[in-house]
């Protein structure tokens, strides 16, 4: 079969076979991908680390895990060590009887082996599971203008958009060929043309917008585009300080999950929108204008779907994607003081917070960590998404200020500040 | 009956009745459940898309913008393949997106018996005029015919 992607001859030797079927296999695969976005040539990969989407041993995945045995038999290893996203189980997290029996026997009864097969192919160490690689802590931190072959959405914009490294929204399996074979093909966000933007959002609100609304509305309005955004950097400054990069970790993965953003500018403040600042955006791009009632606008369409709309919620999921260091001390401090305001002792609706295990093992190394404790909640390194995704858990009603979470699962998407209320709330009376 | 010309994403001949979403298919959200609890129907668990929630897919000619949501999209739309469990083609009004199109490339190059003809760039007048149940007939060369039921 003749390609329109320029090839080297030593990739058109694998595509031939000369590394073997599966190799050959693996090249097709990612050529033919490549020639439908009209990518030119395939290019290295050069990062140190890939980061793969797919952690669970999901019993409904069992042709993945076929595949993959593929690889391992024919020898076809990650040529990078790799993180992956977050465990799907966690005893530390609340189940019933049900959702244990649910989980361990029907859902994710193949967890164990298909740790394994990571372990095989390439994994980079026990602690690598978490949406968040690119944490300090964790050390999958690419530089600006490297080459990956990264899925999971919330990582991929992050690593685009405040990295600036170059990364298509891949998906997974994808991940891992390009990994396997050591190129990506060239199109879209791996080119410069392609990271120019398609749309101008000016933000005029009044007070600074949630991130995570934000990112909604920007997400479901560009879909696939990529948007340069003038105005917010009126409220985030213009250094990637903890804050910024916290903001724009919660805002980018809402862009991703309620749109398919891969890569946002903010103007005077994300790196290319800082080097070469309005040239990016291209000459047809299109306005939309975001103010505060704009903002509610989005928020009072997200559809309910509680069986029961009034009922209490039985469970809180902060933490998708997981929690920096810095939003878990945040937050701890912000548990405290809406419990000594409502008089009540500890957190009303239990509570998880959710970080990457090597940023919790750095928490737990802080007084910030029997604080929390005191108050009830729980930190917990699992995948929020994971626990939501299956018909008993949907039908828990369960609150998050992830739009992520809200956008896969039944859980009911509310402001920081109404979680903060909600699970503070004293439902005994007092205060 | 009306004929639209799109791009060959997967070649392919099939006949089959349609099923449309208007909006986006969150492709996990949509056949987790069913790849899980056996549902050999794959009925779509999507409670965000009222277009396809609660109805089979598997075998239909499923008409739709382009797929969103998680970056597993493409392993699960591999996955339904290969348990037999896929619409009979996807019918894409616009260019196909990253993620279907990692899951119908691997489908193709990976499975020998479950195959599943893929068309992109159909144009919004074909979303705007397919319906659900009527006739769809995809031909080698990305045609498209759309007729009403029989």
């Amino acid at each position: 079969m003749e390609y329109k992607v320029k090839l080297t001859d030593e990739q058109k030797a694998i595509l031939d076979g000369s590394r073997g079927e599966t190799l050959a296999k693996v090249m097709e695969s990612l050529v033919r991908y490549g020639e439908l976005f009209g990518a030119t040539e395939m290019v290295p990969v050069s990062s140190r680390y890939n980061h793969l989407v797919t952690s669970f041993g999901l019993k409904a995945l069992g042709p993945v895990y076929e595949l993959m045995d593929k690889l391992l038999e024919a020898g076809a290893f990650s040529g990078q060590k790799f993180t992956v996203d977050p465990r799907p189980l966690d005893p530390k997290v609340p189940t019933n009887i049900a959702q244990d029996v649910v989980f361990k026997l029907f859902m994710y009864s193949r967890q164990k082996d298909y740790e394994e097969q990571l372990a095989d192919l390439g994994l980079l160490s026990d602690n690598a599971f978490t949406c968040t690689c690119y944490m300090d802590e964790v050390g999958n931190k690419p530089g600006p203008g490297e080459v990956l072959s990264w899925s999971e959405s919330s990582a991929v914009v992050y690593a685009n958009s405040v990295l600036g490294a170059r990364c298509n929204r891949n998906s997974g399996i994808i991940d891992l060929m390009g990994s396997v074979i050591g190129y990506v093909p060239k199109f879209g966000l791996l080119t410069d043309e392609g990271r120019k933007a398609d749309w101008i959002v000016e933000i005029k609100t009044e007070k600074k917008p949630e991130a995570q609304l934000l990112g909604s509305a920007i997400g479901m309005k560009v879909m696939e585009d990529v948007p340069y955004i003038i105005g917010l950097d009126k409220w985030l400054g213009n250094e990637l300080d903890d804050e910024a990069c916290t903001y724009l970790k919660d805002f980018g993965a809402a862009t991703a999950s309620n749109g398919a953003v891969g890569l946002y500018h903010v103007d005077g403040l994300t790196p290319e929108a800082k080097e070469s600042g309005k040239k990016l955006i291209k000459k047809d791009a299109k306005t939309y204008v975001i103010d505060d009632a704009e903002l509610e606008r989005v928020y009072r369409e997200y559809p309910v779907i509680w069986k029961d709309p009034d009922a209490q919620p039985k469970l809180c999921f902060m933490g998708c994607p997981h929690m920096s260091l810095q939003q878990l001390k945040d937050w701890t401090d912000r548990v405290e003081e809406g419990l000594a305001k409502s008089g009540a002792g500890k957190v009303s609706v239990p509570t998880v917070f959710t970080a990457a295990p090597d940023v919790l093992e750095a928490f737990e190394k802080t007084p910030y960590a029997d604080r929390l404790k005191a108050t009830g909640v729980i930190t917990s390194y699992i995948c929020p998404l994971m626990y939501m995704n299956n018909p008993l858990s949907e039908k828990m009603p369960v609150i998050t200020s992830s739009n992520k979470l809200r956008t896969y699962t039944s859980a009911r998407f509310y402001t920081d500040d109404e979680i903060l209320e909600q699970i503070t709330r004293n439902r005994k009376g007092g205060r | 009956m009306k004929t639209f010309q799109g791009r060959v994403v997967v070649p392919g001949r099939v006949s089959a009745e349609a099923l449309v979403s208007h909006g986006g298919l969150n492709t996990l959200a949509s056949f987790q459940k069913a790849l899980q609890f056996g549902d050999k129907k794959a009925t779509c668990g999507d409670q965000n898309n009222p277009d396809l929630y609660g109805k089979q897919m598997a075998g239909k000619a499923l008409c739709l913008p382009q797929t969103i949501g998680s970056t597993t999209g493409g392993l699960v739309l591999y996955c339904a393949t290969s348990m037999g469990r896929q619409p009979a083609c996807m019918l894409f009004s616009n260019p196909i997106d990253s993620l279907a199109a990692a899951g119908a490339v691997l489908a193709d190059v990976w499975l020998e018996d479950n195959k599943m003809p893929v068309v992109d760039s159909l144009g919004d007048e074909f979303l705007d005029y397919v319906k659900d149940g009527m006739n769809i007939i995809v031909q080698e060369g990305g045609k498209v015919m759309v007729s009403d039921p029989f």
